[in-house]
């Protein structure tokens, strides 16, 4: 490898050339090109490179197809697009959404009360909300565990102790936690929309064990979490109609609030980034012309050498 | 004397002047900067900020 490296760039790799040289080549009918052994290790280099990534490329796409799998149908999220923020109202329904429906079975153990403060609730709102659960703390002076109610710095309880009471309580199966699940799984909040609204009756032919249902946007299609959003599953504060497809949606940005909280942060560093590199570009594009100006403009001569 | 002479003469030209001019500036261009990107940011997203919606909740 190293070999090669140095075949390729030679001495030239760490080589002075001085300011003006490089132009001075340029310009020169005298200067040396590539040698044919670099001309060759060069293209090598090329063609095997952009094999190779060819092939990753087809290797992914033909993986998306040979799944058994239907893909999600892309939906248009509010926060699709370059500088488009979350819609806080469909993040604060949906936390209610998992309130009421998916915290029965699933953990969100990376979110705390205080992340919700002006994200879909005031102080006061989350310290309620906090307030609601019971979380274990301890040890006391008497080095006793006690419960009590939460406050602002606790995260959200899980539902279940451990891994193994949470598979002994649903058939074997270990309901994921979901503070990362959108970034974790193909296809994002399309996916868990299309998973949550996309129950069908199993086909003929497809064995389901007990407790499994069929979904055709999980892979494999045997799930064994059971469809859990129905018109009015859930109740909405707002007195937004909570439909299943809607709570399924508001539930799918909540999620995509939980594992890309940033992203609003992210979508104004994009307008700012914008903003600055372009100023930067005009600097640099004057700067450049400025310092070539007296390059491109001059003229080279050589004297023939005079043979007496 | 134009505008520009004399900004290069008294501020430009020494090295102190020109490292408060440099200071100054970049506060103000900050500043500026930060506003128009942030109404930027807030015009295109009306309506969906928490900002925008809070009072539905008080």
């Amino acid at each position: 490898m190293a070999a090669a490296v140095g075949r390729i760039c030679g001495a030239r790799l760490l080589k002075n050339y001085g300011i003006v040289a490089p132009q001075v080549c340029q310009l020169s009918t005298s200067a040396k090109g590539w040698t044919k052994n670099r001309k060759l290790w060069l293209s090598t280099l090329g063609v095997v490179g952009g094999g190779v990534g060819a092939l990753l490329f087809a290797l992914e796409q033909s993986v998306q197809a040979s799944g058994t799998e239907a893909h999600p149908y892309h939906q248009p999220w509010s926060h699709d697009g370059w500088f488009k923020s979350f819609d806080h109202a469909s993040v604060r329904r949906g936390y209610e959404v998992y309130k009421q429906v998916c915290k029965a079975c699933h953990s969100l153990q990376y979110i705390a009360y205080r992340n919700l403060v002006d994200v879909t609730h005031t102080e006061e709102q989350a310290k309620a909300e906090a307030a609601e659960v019971m979380v274990k703390d301890g040890p006391d002076e008497e080095g006793n565990y006690f419960e009590r109610p939460g406050k602002l710095s606790d995260y959200f309880p899980s539902p279940y102790p451990n891994e193994n009471a949470a598979r002994a309580a649903n058939n074997g199966a270990y309901p994921p936690d979901l503070s990362l699940i959108v970034s974790g799984r193909k296809g994002g909040e399309d996916y868990i929309f299309a998973l949550l609204t996309g129950y069908v009756e199993a086909p003929a032919g497809v064995v389901l064990r007990e407790g499994q249902n069929y979904n055709p946007y999980f892979p494999g299609g045997a799930i064994s979490m059971a469809q859990v959003l129905f018109d009015e599953a859930a109740e909405y504060t707002d007195g937004t109609p909570a439909t299943a497809s809607q709570m399924a949606k508001d539930v799918a940005t909540f999620l995509r609030w939980c594992s890309e909280p940033e992203l609003d942060d992210r979508r104004l560093m994009t307008i700012k980034a914008i903003g600055m590199f372009s100023m930067l570009a005009a600097v640099v594009y004057y700067y450049k012309r400025h310092k070539w100006s007296s390059l491109k403009s001059r003229k080279l001569a050589y004297k023939p050498v005079s043979k007496k | 004397m134009s505008l520009w002479a004399t900004l290069n003469r008294n501020v430009f030209k020494r090295t102190s002047t020109f490292a408060v001019a440099v200071a100054g500036g970049t506060f103000f261009f900050e500043r500026t900067f930060e506003l128009i990107s942030v109404s930027l940011f807030e015009n295109i997203n009306k309506g969906k900020l928490w900002k925008d919606i809070k009072d539905k909740y008080e």
